[in-house]
């Protein structure tokens, strides 16, 4: 009887409709291809005309393998979760991670052994966007996509919005990451820091973006419970505010469709205020936002304690959205920008401290209750020192962000640690941490071995030690030299002799960055040894594991 | 504790959350950046700025496929040290043409926004070729490669029409001598050098990278180089007049 009734198989229009939209586009990427003016702008059209060519066939394999009717959104009363995508985009953040620290690595070295430099493909100048892209963009990126499409539809009890669009945001963004590495290592670059890319691959990404923004605010709007969790504000805010940023900053007009090339319509000082206006909030909405949401997830559940403050929340969520903004110009403080923006900029940097200590009260103080199991629990013990580390690097940055510590600080390897104190203590911290709650949950896995996650914390602490102590010492040794006089009123110092003065730092650097790689690689294995496992865990749906 | 509870409103209605986000991000974005773009002493008044000859631009598109802008800022702070270091403390006039900005924002080497024409073209073929040959302490990468690519300046006129579209004040002429400008600029002693300087006033025009034979990448960046921060004539510039 069920067979009888059962509807006769047809292709949706979102498949139909996909699939022709991937064929024109590969089309069209065949006829840029033909025109290209370079060969390395060809060589992206036959990437965007195979990866066109291969989402049809996926569409299509995927319509034949398919049952008739769509993915019900509840099994028994319970949400039908979609869990696919997200597995392959925790896989990719695992990837991208170690692929972004190892170049880090590579390029610490440039810097303390330049003969390193050895061809123009690998050259300092083009591996460096391509490490801060894989550590921002394809490592914190996935972690990003990964937790928030996980955590939407938990605390929504709802399955994700949209059938084949989850895995369009998640292969898009992917498919986006190639493009813009592989064109950062042929000479393809805007060079707008953080935002590099040329403006197909920033046309691509809106597109992305927007389908993520849809599919996100969807998933919410499907959810059975009346509020909106705390985590999904600060997503919320990293995708739409990031969706402004990135279309702000790329505006550009380029010189044909048949070349890489392209001009941003700002120009000169117009220019630098908007690309830090993106810059700070690429860290303010990308590093912070989404990965505060990460921490008013992953810390209550590790901790199974409920968030410490919810009127903090409140406060520190609108505080923080409204106040980081306005700290662009404290990268332009001292140069052509006029004194009236500078000002503000430090103004807002200053006041900016407050919502950020209250983002970090908030995570630690969820531990009321449950201080003990930062003894027991490692993956838990790394998410609290993340957080610690977001406190120090919050601190340091609107100290950094005062005129006259700038005038010391700005061009200088201290902006380079503050950086990875964020990147490293905090960012990397959260995702390892998230990451290691997220592969067990998701394979319904327990995980391998705490005691590798223990190894992974201490080797990688100690890296980023060495780092940023490095950078201190490099970065204001650095300043003092540039403004040394003699007692006869000279210039003290060459620059080159600055320059030499850096070579014991960058090799401490590049020892830390090698520490930080091995945690990396030890995480890995972990992670792999867990998705491996013969059995599953114990009981289904039980998502913790027990601490001790 | 009643306003606690309005913000139950955002908590409870997603549509609304997400306007009550854009609002709140939108003004601290509009308060600083939308005034530069209207009040006038945003952009010193100054003689000499002018766009960059084709020559330069093609130049400055290698500088910024290169990376260049990732160790070198092109903006001198008006600090004691760094006017003493590198020249006059830059003005916004200076890069009110540069589509993209390139102020940079670290130092592995040091600025150069005022580096044209403090050392000779022979240093800066020698420099880049290999860094350390004249600074033994250099820790930059060899661009001898640069040497050895012809420098494609087929589109050059399709660049400079878009940079007219976003205001880079090139004349007709401009546009259309833009293919024979890259020859004279790279030419030694070439018959239109007068006409070109007419056009792009204090424009160096010669072999840059010392193969008369060939226009080259590196005769692009040198070109660049060789004009960075010589356009203002600071004996004539009146601080006082532009102070923001």
């Amino acid at each position: 009887m069920a067979n009888a009734l059962a509807p006769q198989k047809t292709m949706s229009l979102g498949e139909g409709g996909l699939a022709l939209t991937f064929v024109a586009l590969a089309f069209l990427a065949i006829v840029i291809a033909a025109n290209a003016y370079t060969p390395a702008y060809a060589f992206h059209a036959y990437l965007f005309t195979a990866a066109s060519i291969a989402a049809v066939f996926a569409i299509i394999n995927r319509y034949y393998e398919r049952p008739a009717e769509p993915a019900p959104l509840e099994i028994d009363g319970k949400p039908n979760y979609n869990m696919a995508p997200i597995k392959f985009a925790a896989v990719a953040a695992v990837f991208w991670g170690i692929a972004a620290f190892s170049i880090g690595v590579l390029i610490a070295l440039e810097l303390a052994f330049p003969h390193l430099n050895f061809d123009q493909w690998v050259n300092f100048g083009r591996m460096r966007p391509l490490h801060t892209s894989a550590a921002i963009f394809a490592f914190g990126g996935n972690v990003l996509i990964a937790t928030s499409f996980y955590v939407v539809q938990r605390t929504s009890r709802a399955r994700l919005a949209g059938d084949l669009a989850p895995w369009f945001v998640v292969l898009g963004y992917n498919f986006f990451i190639i493009i813009a590495g592989t064109g950062y290592l042929l000479g393809i670059t805007q060079s707008k820091e953080y935002a590099e890319p040329e403006w197909y691959a920033d046309l691509w990404l809106t597109v992305v973006w927007v389908t993520y923004f849809l599919v996100y605010l969807g998933t919410i709007m499907r959810r059975t419970e009346p509020h909106i969790y705390v985590a999904n504000w600060f997503y919320l805010a990293f995708i739409v505010t990031i969706a402004v940023l990135h279309i702000g900053n790329n505006a550009a007009i380029p010189v044909s469709i048949f070349s890489a090339k392209s001009y941003v319509v700002w120009a000169g000082v117009q220019d630098a205020m908007v690309q830090w206006w993106y810059g700070h909030n690429a860290v303010g909405f990308f590093l912070t936002a989404g990965f505060l949401a990460i921490m008013y997830y992953f810390i209550p559940k590790r901790a199974e304690r409920p968030v410490y403050s919810y009127r903090l929340s409140i406060i520190h969520f609108w505080a923080l959205i409204f106040l980081y903004i306005w700290a662009g110009p404290h990268h332009l403080h001292y140069t052509a920008l006029p004194d009236w923006a500078q000002t503000l900029g430090m103004t807002f940097s200053i006041m900016l401290w407050m919502p950020s200590w209250g983002g970090m009260i908030n995570g630690i103080m969820t531990l009321s209750g449950a201080w003990d199991k930062l003894r027991t629990d490692p993956v838990l013990r790394m998410m609290v020192v993340s957080v610690a580390f977001y406190g120090m690097s919050t601190f340091e940055g609107p100290m950094m962000s005062v005129k006259i510590v700038n005038s010391l600080s700005h061009y200088s390897n201290w902006t380079i640690g503050h950086v990875h104190s964020g990147a490293l203590g905090w960012v990397a911290y959260i995702s390892f941490g998230a990451l290691y709650c997220l592969i067990p949950w998701l394979w319904n896995r327990r995980l391998y071995s705490l005691k590798l996650v223990n190894w992974h914390f201490w080797i990688s602490t100690i890296g980023i030690v060495l780092y940023i102590t490095s950078m201190w010492v490099a970065g204001i040794l650095q300043g003092l030299m540039w403004r040394a006089y003699t007692p006869l009123g000279f210039l003290e110092y060459s620059f080159v002799e600055t320059v030499e003065a850096m070579h014991p730092f960058y090799v401490i650097r590049a020892l830390g960055g090698v520490l930080f790689l091995i945690g990396a690689l030890i995480m890995a294995w972990n992670l792999w040894k867990t998705v491996t496992a013969a059995e599953s865990a114990a009981p289904a749906g039980a998502a913790l594991a027990p601490a001790e | 504790m009643s306003l606690w509870q309005k913000h139950a409103i955002l908590e409870k209605n997603s549509i609304v959350l997400v306007i009550g986000i854009l609002i709140v991000i939108a003004i601290g974005g509009l308060v600083e950046i939308v005034p530069l773009f209207y009040l006038k002493n945003t952009i010193e008044k100054v003689d000499g700025v002018r766009p960059y000859t084709p020559l330069e631009l093609a130049g400055r598109n290698i500088y910024v496929r290169e990376g260049c802008y990732l160790c070198h800022s092109q903006m001198i702070r008006p600090l004691r040290d760094e006017v003493e270091r590198y020249g006059h403390y830059s003005l916004a006039a200076e890069s009110m043409y540069d589509h993209p900005f390139q102020w940079g924002s670290e130092r592995q080497g040091p600025d150069l926004a005022r580096v044209g024409g403090k050392y000779s073209d022979d240093w800066q073929r020698d420099h880049l070729r290999d860094p350390r040959s004249v600074v033994p302490g250099s820790i930059m990468p060899d661009y001898a490669f640069l040497f050895n690519a012809d420098l494609d300046y087929s589109h050059i006129v399709q660049n400079m029409q878009v940079q007219v579209e976003l205001g880079v004040p090139y004349t007709k002429q401009d546009i259309a001598d833009a293919m024979q400008d890259v020859r004279t600029q790279a030419t030694n002693d070439s018959p239109n050098a007068a006409d070109l300087a007419k056009r792009y006033p204090k424009v160096n025009a010669r072999d840059f990278d010392g193969n008369p034979t060939h226009i080259t990448e590196a005769d692009a960046l040198i070109a660049y180089l060789q004009m960075l921060g010589t356009e203002v004539n600071f004996k004539l510039y009146n601080d006082k007049a532009n102070i923001r």
